[in-house]
Protein backbone atom coordinates (compact mmCIF):
# COMPACT_ATOMS: atom_id res chain seq x y z
CA UNK A 1 0.00 0.00 0.00
CA UNK A 2 1.57 3.29 -1.01
CA UNK A 3 1.06 6.65 0.60
CA UNK A 4 -1.53 7.67 -1.99
CA UNK A 5 -3.74 4.64 -1.43
CA UNK A 6 -3.45 5.19 2.31
CA UNK A 7 -5.05 8.61 2.01
CA UNK A 8 -7.41 7.54 -0.71
CA UNK A 9 -8.69 4.50 1.15
CA UNK A 10 -12.41 4.90 1.60
CA UNK A 11 -13.73 3.56 4.83
CA UNK A 12 -15.40 0.20 4.20
CA UNK A 13 -18.17 0.25 6.83
CA UNK A 14 -20.47 2.58 4.83
CA UNK A 15 -20.11 0.21 1.85
CA UNK A 16 -21.09 -2.73 4.06
CA UNK A 17 -24.06 -0.81 5.39
CA UNK A 18 -25.31 0.12 1.91
CA UNK A 19 -24.86 -3.40 0.52
CA UNK A 20 -26.77 -4.87 3.46
CA UNK A 21 -29.63 -2.41 3.13
CA UNK A 22 -30.11 -3.24 -0.56
CA UNK A 23 -29.72 -6.99 -0.08
CA UNK A 24 -32.03 -7.25 2.90
CA UNK A 25 -34.79 -5.21 1.29
CA UNK A 26 -34.78 -7.78 -1.53
CA UNK A 27 -34.58 -10.77 0.77
CA UNK A 28 -37.40 -9.48 2.97
CA UNK A 29 -39.61 -8.98 -0.10
CA UNK A 30 -38.71 -12.46 -1.26
CA UNK A 31 -39.73 -13.93 2.07
CA UNK A 32 -43.08 -12.17 1.79
CA UNK A 33 -43.77 -13.72 -1.62
CA UNK A 34 -45.68 -16.86 -0.58
CA UNK A 35 -47.93 -14.53 1.37
CA UNK A 36 -48.60 -12.52 -1.81
CA UNK A 37 -50.38 -15.54 -3.26
CA UNK A 38 -52.45 -15.88 -0.11
CA UNK A 39 -53.47 -12.21 -0.34
CA UNK A 40 -54.26 -12.53 -4.05
CA UNK A 41 -56.37 -15.61 -3.43
CA UNK A 42 -58.36 -13.89 -0.68
CA UNK A 43 -58.97 -10.75 -2.72
CA UNK A 44 -59.93 -12.60 -5.90
CA UNK A 45 -62.29 -14.77 -3.91
CA UNK A 46 -63.89 -11.65 -2.40
CA UNK A 47 -64.40 -9.98 -5.80
CA UNK A 48 -65.76 -13.06 -7.55
CA UNK A 49 -67.84 -13.92 -4.50
CA UNK A 50 -69.76 -10.67 -4.90
CA UNK A 51 -71.29 -11.99 -8.12
CA UNK A 52 -71.07 -15.77 -7.99
CA UNK A 53 -71.20 -18.14 -5.06
CA UNK A 54 -67.74 -19.72 -4.98
CA UNK A 55 -66.43 -22.28 -2.54
CA UNK A 56 -63.22 -21.44 -0.68
CA UNK A 57 -61.32 -24.50 -1.84
CA UNK A 58 -62.38 -24.12 -5.47
CA UNK A 59 -60.04 -21.19 -6.05
CA UNK A 60 -56.45 -21.93 -7.03
CA UNK A 61 -53.80 -19.26 -7.55
CA UNK A 62 -50.45 -20.26 -8.95
CA UNK A 63 -47.43 -18.22 -9.97
CA UNK A 64 -44.60 -19.56 -12.10
CA UNK A 65 -41.47 -17.64 -12.90
CA UNK A 66 -39.28 -18.37 -15.87
CA UNK A 67 -36.43 -16.41 -17.36
CA UNK A 68 -38.42 -14.34 -19.84
CA UNK A 69 -42.03 -14.88 -18.79
CA UNK A 70 -43.88 -15.09 -15.50
CA UNK A 71 -47.34 -16.58 -15.36
CA UNK A 72 -50.07 -15.93 -12.86
CA UNK A 73 -52.68 -18.63 -13.18
CA UNK A 74 -56.04 -18.30 -11.47
CA UNK A 75 -58.37 -21.26 -11.58
CA UNK A 76 -61.89 -20.84 -10.23
CA UNK A 77 -64.42 -23.61 -10.25
CA UNK A 78 -67.95 -22.22 -10.54
CA UNK A 79 -70.87 -24.43 -9.49
CA UNK A 80 -73.97 -24.98 -11.64
CA UNK A 81 -72.33 -23.43 -14.64
CA UNK A 82 -69.70 -24.23 -17.14
CA UNK A 83 -66.31 -24.36 -15.45
CA UNK A 84 -64.89 -20.88 -15.67
CA UNK A 85 -61.20 -20.59 -16.16
CA UNK A 86 -59.35 -17.35 -15.99
CA UNK A 87 -55.83 -17.23 -17.23
CA UNK A 88 -53.76 -14.11 -16.93
CA UNK A 89 -50.37 -13.85 -18.51
CA UNK A 90 -48.07 -11.19 -17.17
CA UNK B 1 -43.44 -16.96 35.97
CA UNK B 2 -40.61 -18.74 34.16
CA UNK B 3 -39.19 -17.26 30.99
CA UNK B 4 -37.88 -19.26 28.07
CA UNK B 5 -35.09 -17.47 26.24
CA UNK B 6 -33.37 -18.60 23.05
CA UNK B 7 -29.86 -17.45 22.16
CA UNK B 8 -29.69 -17.62 18.38
CA UNK B 9 -27.93 -16.10 15.36
CA UNK B 10 -28.14 -18.19 12.21
CA UNK B 11 -24.43 -17.82 11.58
CA UNK B 12 -21.96 -19.97 13.47
CA UNK B 13 -19.03 -18.73 15.53
CA UNK B 14 -20.53 -15.39 16.53
CA UNK B 15 -20.67 -16.18 20.26
CA UNK B 16 -23.97 -17.95 21.01
CA UNK B 17 -22.49 -20.48 23.42
CA UNK B 18 -20.22 -17.93 25.11
CA UNK B 19 -23.20 -15.58 25.49
CA UNK B 20 -25.49 -18.35 26.79
CA UNK B 21 -22.92 -19.25 29.46
CA UNK B 22 -22.24 -15.62 30.40
CA UNK B 23 -25.90 -14.50 30.52
CA UNK B 24 -26.91 -17.67 32.38
CA UNK B 25 -24.16 -17.16 34.94
CA UNK B 26 -24.91 -13.44 35.29
CA UNK B 27 -28.60 -14.15 35.98
CA UNK B 28 -27.65 -16.87 38.47
CA UNK B 29 -25.20 -14.49 40.16
CA UNK B 30 -28.20 -12.21 40.72
CA UNK B 31 -29.98 -15.01 42.54
CA UNK B 32 -32.17 -16.23 39.68
CA UNK B 33 -32.75 -19.94 39.19
CA UNK B 34 -31.31 -20.68 35.76
CA UNK B 35 -30.98 -23.68 33.46
CA UNK B 36 -28.98 -23.51 30.24
CA UNK B 37 -29.95 -26.08 27.60
CA UNK B 38 -27.63 -27.11 24.77
CA UNK B 39 -29.61 -27.79 21.58
CA UNK B 40 -26.56 -28.46 19.43
CA UNK B 41 -27.01 -32.23 19.17
CA UNK B 42 -23.86 -33.88 17.84
CA UNK B 43 -21.70 -30.79 18.41
CA UNK B 44 -22.24 -29.97 22.04
CA UNK B 45 -19.97 -27.33 23.56
CA UNK B 46 -21.87 -25.58 26.31
CA UNK B 47 -20.62 -28.24 28.76
CA UNK B 48 -17.03 -27.39 27.80
CA UNK B 49 -17.48 -23.62 28.08
CA UNK B 50 -19.02 -24.14 31.52
CA UNK B 51 -16.27 -26.55 32.63
CA UNK B 52 -18.72 -29.43 33.12
CA UNK B 53 -17.52 -31.68 30.28
CA UNK B 54 -16.44 -34.48 32.60
CA UNK B 55 -19.67 -34.51 34.55
CA UNK B 56 -22.05 -35.36 31.69
CA UNK B 57 -23.83 -38.67 32.29
CA UNK B 58 -27.23 -38.28 30.65
CA UNK B 59 -28.24 -35.74 28.03
CA UNK B 60 -31.18 -34.03 26.32
CA UNK B 61 -31.78 -36.97 23.94
CA UNK B 62 -31.79 -39.48 26.80
CA UNK B 63 -34.54 -37.42 28.43
CA UNK B 64 -36.46 -36.97 25.15
CA UNK B 65 -36.43 -40.74 24.62
CA UNK B 66 -37.34 -41.53 28.21
CA UNK B 67 -34.03 -43.26 29.01
CA UNK B 68 -33.32 -40.83 31.85
CA UNK B 69 -35.31 -38.53 34.08
CA UNK B 70 -34.77 -34.80 33.72
CA UNK B 71 -33.34 -34.63 37.25
CA UNK B 72 -30.71 -37.24 36.30
CA UNK B 73 -29.55 -35.28 33.27
CA UNK B 74 -29.33 -31.85 34.90
CA UNK B 75 -25.82 -30.85 36.01
CA UNK B 76 -25.58 -28.29 38.79
CA UNK B 77 -22.73 -25.80 38.43
CA UNK B 78 -20.01 -26.20 41.09
CA UNK B 79 -19.55 -22.45 41.57
CA UNK B 80 -23.14 -21.25 41.24
CA UNK B 81 -25.64 -23.56 42.91
CA UNK B 82 -28.63 -21.99 41.14
CA UNK B 83 -27.17 -22.54 37.67
CA UNK B 84 -27.84 -25.88 35.95
CA UNK B 85 -26.91 -27.35 32.60
CA UNK B 86 -28.86 -29.73 30.40
CA UNK B 87 -26.23 -30.99 27.94
CA UNK B 88 -26.83 -32.03 24.34
CA UNK B 89 -25.94 -35.48 23.11
CA UNK B 90 -22.54 -35.76 21.46
CA UNK B 91 -23.01 -39.15 19.84
CA UNK B 92 -26.59 -39.13 18.64
CA UNK B 93 -27.98 -37.80 15.44
CA UNK B 94 -29.91 -34.53 15.58
CA UNK B 95 -32.98 -36.31 14.20
CA UNK B 96 -33.35 -37.85 17.65
CA UNK B 97 -34.62 -34.45 18.79
CA UNK B 98 -38.41 -34.46 18.43
CA UNK B 99 -40.88 -31.60 18.68
CA UNK B 100 -42.98 -33.46 21.26
CA UNK B 101 -39.95 -34.34 23.37
CA UNK B 102 -38.67 -30.76 23.37
CA UNK B 103 -42.11 -29.43 24.23
CA UNK B 104 -42.39 -31.83 27.19
CA UNK B 105 -38.94 -30.95 28.53
CA UNK B 106 -39.43 -27.19 28.21
CA UNK B 107 -42.74 -27.47 30.08
CA UNK B 108 -41.02 -29.39 32.88
CA UNK B 109 -38.10 -26.96 33.04
CA UNK B 110 -40.50 -23.99 33.26
CA UNK B 111 -41.80 -25.42 36.53
CA UNK B 112 -38.34 -25.76 38.07
CA UNK B 113 -36.52 -22.61 36.98
CA UNK B 114 -36.97 -18.85 36.58
CA UNK B 115 -35.02 -18.85 33.31
CA UNK B 116 -34.74 -21.57 30.67
CA UNK B 117 -31.97 -20.47 28.30
CA UNK B 118 -31.79 -22.44 25.05
CA UNK B 119 -28.45 -22.35 23.24
CA UNK B 120 -29.35 -22.75 19.56
CA UNK B 121 -27.15 -24.52 17.03
CA UNK B 122 -26.04 -22.51 14.00
CA UNK B 123 -28.15 -22.71 10.86
CA UNK B 124 -31.90 -22.67 10.38
CA UNK B 125 -32.54 -26.41 10.36
CA UNK B 126 -34.46 -28.55 12.83
CA UNK B 127 -32.15 -28.02 15.82
CA UNK B 128 -32.34 -24.25 15.50
CA UNK B 129 -36.11 -24.14 14.94
CA UNK B 130 -36.72 -26.48 17.90
CA UNK B 131 -34.46 -24.34 20.11
CA UNK B 132 -36.57 -21.25 19.33
CA UNK B 133 -39.91 -23.10 19.24
CA UNK B 134 -41.11 -22.28 22.79
CA UNK B 135 -39.22 -19.03 23.34
CA UNK B 136 -40.80 -16.02 25.04
CA UNK B 137 -37.67 -13.96 24.49
CA UNK B 138 -34.92 -14.20 21.86
CA UNK B 139 -31.40 -12.86 22.09
CA UNK B 140 -29.99 -12.49 18.59
CA UNK B 141 -26.21 -12.57 18.72
CA UNK B 142 -24.67 -10.55 15.89
CA UNK B 143 -21.13 -9.58 14.92
CA UNK B 144 -20.77 -6.19 13.22
CA UNK B 145 -20.05 -7.92 9.93
CA UNK B 146 -22.15 -8.36 6.75
CA UNK B 147 -22.76 -12.12 6.78
CA UNK B 148 -23.69 -12.15 10.46
CA UNK B 149 -26.16 -9.27 10.04
CA UNK B 150 -27.76 -10.93 7.03
CA UNK B 151 -28.19 -14.24 8.88
CA UNK B 152 -29.63 -12.42 11.90
CA UNK B 153 -32.25 -10.85 9.66
CA UNK B 154 -33.21 -14.30 8.42
CA UNK B 155 -33.46 -15.63 11.98
CA UNK B 156 -35.65 -12.67 13.00
CA UNK B 157 -37.99 -13.70 10.17
CA UNK B 158 -38.13 -17.25 11.56
CA UNK B 159 -38.83 -15.99 15.09
CA UNK B 160 -41.79 -14.09 13.66
CA UNK B 161 -43.20 -17.10 11.82
CA UNK B 162 -42.02 -20.48 13.12
CA UNK B 163 -42.35 -20.13 16.89
CA UNK B 164 -45.23 -21.21 19.08
CA UNK B 165 -45.89 -17.57 19.94
CA UNK B 166 -45.92 -16.49 16.29
CA UNK B 167 -48.42 -19.23 15.45
CA UNK B 168 -50.70 -17.96 18.22
CA UNK B 169 -50.44 -14.45 16.79
CA UNK B 170 -48.23 -13.30 19.66
CA UNK B 171 -44.74 -11.86 19.45
CA UNK B 172 -41.44 -13.24 20.65
CA UNK B 173 -39.66 -10.41 22.45
CA UNK B 174 -36.48 -9.86 20.44
CA UNK B 175 -33.20 -8.36 21.64
CA UNK B 176 -29.99 -7.65 19.78
CA UNK B 177 -26.67 -8.55 21.38
CA UNK B 178 -23.69 -7.26 19.42
CA UNK B 179 -20.53 -9.22 20.14
CA UNK B 180 -16.85 -8.77 19.17
CA UNK B 181 -17.36 -5.04 18.86
CA UNK B 182 -14.28 -2.88 18.37
CA UNK B 183 -15.09 0.75 19.19
CA UNK B 184 -11.91 2.11 17.65
CA UNK B 185 -12.39 0.32 14.33
CA UNK B 186 -16.05 1.32 14.16
CA UNK B 187 -15.04 4.92 14.78
CA UNK B 188 -12.52 4.74 11.94
CA UNK B 189 -15.18 3.44 9.56
CA UNK B 190 -13.59 -0.02 9.35
CA UNK B 191 -16.45 -1.81 11.08
CA UNK B 192 -20.24 -1.42 11.07
CA UNK B 193 -21.32 0.84 13.92
CA UNK B 194 -23.90 -0.18 16.48
CA UNK B 195 -26.26 2.41 14.96
CA UNK B 196 -25.88 0.81 11.51
CA UNK B 197 -26.72 -2.68 12.78
CA UNK B 198 -29.65 -1.35 14.80
CA UNK B 199 -31.02 0.56 11.85
CA UNK B 200 -30.78 -2.45 9.54
CA UNK B 201 -32.24 -5.02 11.93
CA UNK B 202 -34.56 -2.66 13.82
CA UNK B 203 -34.86 -4.60 17.06
CA UNK B 204 -33.98 -3.19 20.51
CA UNK B 205 -30.41 -3.38 21.76
CA UNK B 206 -29.65 -5.61 24.74
CA UNK B 207 -25.93 -4.93 24.93
CA UNK B 208 -22.60 -4.57 23.19
CA UNK B 209 -19.86 -7.02 24.10
CA UNK B 210 -16.45 -5.58 23.23
CA UNK B 211 -13.81 -7.71 21.52
CA UNK B 212 -11.64 -8.90 24.40
CA UNK B 213 -8.95 -11.43 25.26
CA UNK B 214 -10.91 -12.22 28.40
CA UNK B 215 -13.52 -14.15 26.39
CA UNK B 216 -10.98 -16.69 25.10
CA UNK B 217 -9.35 -16.88 28.53
CA UNK B 218 -12.72 -17.70 30.08
CA UNK B 219 -13.43 -20.52 27.62
CA UNK B 220 -9.88 -21.85 28.10
CA UNK B 221 -10.63 -22.08 31.81
CA UNK B 222 -14.16 -23.45 31.40
CA UNK B 223 -15.63 -20.57 33.41
CA UNK B 224 -18.21 -18.04 32.21
CA UNK B 225 -16.49 -14.68 31.75
CA UNK B 226 -18.76 -13.07 34.36
CA UNK B 227 -17.17 -15.42 36.93
CA UNK B 228 -13.58 -15.66 35.67
CA UNK B 229 -13.09 -11.90 35.67
CA UNK B 230 -16.25 -10.02 36.71
CA UNK B 231 -14.56 -6.63 36.38
CA UNK B 232 -13.42 -7.19 32.80
CA UNK B 233 -15.11 -5.26 29.99
CA UNK B 234 -17.02 -8.22 28.46
CA UNK B 235 -18.14 -9.41 31.91
CA UNK B 236 -19.53 -5.99 32.77
CA UNK B 237 -21.29 -5.84 29.41
CA UNK B 238 -22.88 -9.27 30.00
CA UNK B 239 -23.88 -8.41 33.57
CA UNK B 240 -25.61 -5.24 32.35
CA UNK B 241 -27.32 -7.20 29.56
CA UNK B 242 -28.63 -9.71 32.11
CA UNK B 243 -30.01 -6.86 34.22
CA UNK B 244 -31.76 -5.45 31.15
CA UNK B 245 -33.31 -8.88 30.54
CA UNK B 246 -34.77 -8.62 34.03
CA UNK B 247 -36.39 -5.35 33.08
CA UNK B 248 -33.93 -2.76 34.36
CA UNK B 249 -33.40 0.13 31.98
CA UNK B 250 -29.71 0.90 31.85
CA UNK B 251 -27.97 3.11 29.32
CA UNK B 252 -26.03 0.92 26.88
CA UNK B 253 -22.32 1.68 26.74
CA UNK B 254 -19.28 -0.20 25.51
CA UNK B 255 -17.16 -0.99 28.56
CA UNK B 256 -13.38 -0.89 28.03
CA UNK B 257 -10.69 -2.95 29.71
CA UNK B 258 -8.10 -0.23 30.07
CA UNK B 259 -9.28 2.49 32.38
CA UNK B 260 -6.82 5.01 30.95
CA UNK B 261 -7.71 8.64 30.46
CA UNK B 262 -8.42 8.04 26.77
CA UNK B 263 -10.20 4.79 27.53
CA UNK B 264 -12.66 6.48 29.85
CA UNK B 265 -13.14 9.30 27.35
CA UNK B 266 -14.20 6.80 24.70
CA UNK B 267 -16.42 4.64 26.92
CA UNK B 268 -19.21 6.86 25.79
CA UNK B 269 -22.91 6.30 25.31
CA UNK B 270 -23.82 4.60 22.09
CA UNK B 271 -27.55 4.07 22.24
Amino acid sequence: MNLFSLFNRRSSAPVARERLQILLSHERAERGRPDLLVVLREEILAVVGRHIAVEQDKVRVKMTRDDDISTLEIDIEVPNAARARVLLHA
Amino acid sequence: MAKVLVVTSGKGGVGKTTSTAALGAALAQEGQNVVVVDFDVGLRNLDLVLGAERRVVYDLINVVQGDAKLSQALIRDKRLENLSLLPASQTRDKDALTADGVSRIVTELREKFDWVICDSPAGIEKGATLAMRHADIAVIVTNPEVSSVRDSDRVIGLLDSKTERAEKGELVEKHLLITRYDTARARRGEMLKTEDVLEILSIPLLGIIPESQEVLRASNLGTPVTLSNPMSAPARAYIDAARRLRGESLVVSVPTDKRSFFGSLFARRVA
